[in-house]
């Protein structure tokens, strides 16, 4: 659509910035999510036509709102309940009020992007709905887009979609944030979906995009909840693992952080990361995301592996296994054992644990680890088939089978 | 307000969880009728029952030539609807916190279902054109 005002703006830019404040804007006014998600989109096709001729406006971003919400009046008032919203809300200015009612000069309440993320992110969605709902309403991905994240059709994207907009609508969850004592359950819900789109954008170059969008939903969420620490704590988790990506994926192979170049880590990533996990260690409102945060804070302070300060890792570990008694935990903590009191104490640790773990890669492949460290090959050989067997990612496999060779 | 169906179900005859000596029923009966009062109170409770068995029900079909009764539930299912509640509620939350409610005074999990429309018919029809 090029960029014929010179200024750096483009259509594509302004409908990264502001689609989910318009979406939830709009939703907020009509209740409505596909009239607003429509108007919206109906608005930036009328933009993409006409900005690079006559010149972007001076409040493009608001002129998008307006635009949609003007377009979201004649439909509804061509459906029985348009008529009656345009009845209930005449008073207020809706339907022929100025545009202050939705927008001030810079743009939409910024409460309404916080409680489409919670509309979005609600408990009685399923998981992937509440996921591509997230990514198609709040970060304006295409349904093309997150169909292509998830490795499913553009139909079937389509059909999940509508599945879980009709569940909203139908069901009537609400389009709020949460009630103080729900507050706690359901933001975890939120970090949780987050958590989720940068993980599946991991270790995939081809889907890079889900991480800086999960970056940029969550640097929202700590914008509108700053008194929450665990919003914190995720967005420097998120923050300190992007930082290591450069050097962790290599044309999409995988380097262990053991053999990383830690030059190539992106440092002012790391610097702001560090920032909040200090801010969050002063605020000492412990919780699993900001103790994940400060163990990847502990790799980033080490210029090389060995350097690596253990010992605080298998500290931080013992207090994660509190909030999160999970197995994939329990690995981690193992494999902090294994460095601070040895590969044979780090064995016994994932001994504990590898029955519920039999299924994942990542059991095998950390105990092949210190077998070889302890000159045990056979047994080594052993675990990374293990580990090469169950391996769902193509480029795990790769390294796995480069280990296989090494001990054959 | 909007209308929710709070239902529980029972597999194959029993429900799960249910109480099982004289001491187990009377504290649930107990748990259900202060539960019940507190929806009484918040003008939540619309209406609720316990139902019969499937063995107890009768299909009715009298869409073709003849009426034709069949003994028997409508579906062939394992599980079918043991009791519910129908509550007045501002919206899903509301509802789901209801639903958590009755879950702990009853000790077995609970559908919540909107209800699409609620009342007479005629009712509707009127609403529609404006009335």
């Amino acid at each position: 659509m090029g960029d014929p005002t010179g200024a750096g703006v483009t259509v594509e830019a302004v409908f990264r910035d502001v689609y989910g404040q318009a979406v939830a804007a709009l939703v907020r006014v009509f209740g409505d999510i596909t009239l607003a998600e429509d108007a919206v989109q109906d608005a930036f096709v009328t933009a993409s036509d006409r900005w690079p001729r006559e010149g972007f406006p001076p409040n493009p971003g608001g002129w998008i709102v307006t635009t949609a919400r003007r377009r979201a009046i004649d439909v509804a008032r061509r459906s029985a309940r348009g008529r009656q919203l345009e009845e209930e809300a005449g008073a207020s200015g809706l339907v022929s009020g100025a545009d202050a009612t939705i927008m001030n000069d810079v743009g939409p309440v910024q409460d309404d992007r916080l409680r489409l993320i919670f509309t979005c992110c609600h408990p009685s969605l399923q998981i992937e709905h509440r996921v591509a709902l997230t990514l198609r309403l709040l970060g304006g991905l295409s349904v093309a887009e997150v169909a292509r994240s998830f490795l499913v059709s553009e139909a079937a994207m389509t059909k999940r979609l509508v599945r879980a907009k009709y569940k909203i609508k139908a069901a009537k969850i609400p389009y709020r944030v949460p009630s103080n004592s729900d507050l706690p359950a359901r933001l975890e819900a939120v970090l949780a979906v987050l958590y989720l789109i940068y993980n599946t954008g991991a270790d995939d170059r081809d889907r890079a995009q889900l991480r800086r969008e999960a970056i940029r939903l969550a640097r929202l969420l700590v914008e509108l909840m700053p008194s929450e620490p665990e919003a914190a704590g995720l967005l420097a988790l998120m923050l300190l693992n992007e930082a290591r990506m450069p050097a962790r994926l290599i044309s999409n192979e995988l380097t262990l952080l053991k053999d990383q170049d830690r030059t190539r880590w992106n440092r002012d990533l790391i610097g702001e990361g560090h920032a909040i996990v200090r801010s969050c260690v002063r605020g000492n409102q412990p919780g699993p995301y900001q103790i994940q945060a400060a163990i990847q804070a502990v790799h980033c302070d080490a210029d090389s592996f060995d350097r690596t300060d253990w010992s605080q890792i298998l500290t931080l570990y013992e207090q994660l296994v509190v909030y999160a008694p999970t197995p994939v935990v329990a690995l981690n903590r193992a494999i902090a054992i294994g460095e601070v009191e040895g590969p044979e104490e780090g064995l016994a640790a994932i001994d504990d644990i590898a029955p519920d773990l039999d299924g994942y890669h990542l059991m095998h492949a950390t105990r092949g680890t210190l077998l070889r460290r302890l000159g045990r090959r056979q047994a080594a050989y052993t675990a990374f088939g293990k580990a090469l067997e169950l391996a769902p990612l193509e480029a795990d496999r790769r390294f796995f089978a480069q280990q296989i060779a090494e001990l054959a | 307000m909007s209308q929710y169906l709070l239902s529980t179900y029972a597999v194959e005859g029993g429900v799960p969880g249910a109480p099982a000596t004289p001491e187990e029923m009377q504290a649930f009966m107990q748990r259900v009728m202060e539960l019940e009062a507190e929806m009484d109170e918040s003008g939540t409770f619309v209406f609720g029952g316990g139902l019969h068995g499937p063995d107890a029900a009768t299909v009715v079909n009298n869409s073709k030539a003849e009426v034709v009764m069949t003994d028997g539930p409508f579906p062939e299912a394992k599980e079918h609807i043991a009791g519910f509640y129908i509550i007045d509620a501002a919206d899903l939350d509301e509802a789901l916190a209801w639903a958590g409610k009755v879950s702990a005074a009853t000790n077995h999990p609970i559908e919540v279902r909107p209800f699409r429309a609620t009342g007479r018919v005629a009712d509707h029809m009127k609403e529609m054109q404006g009335g």
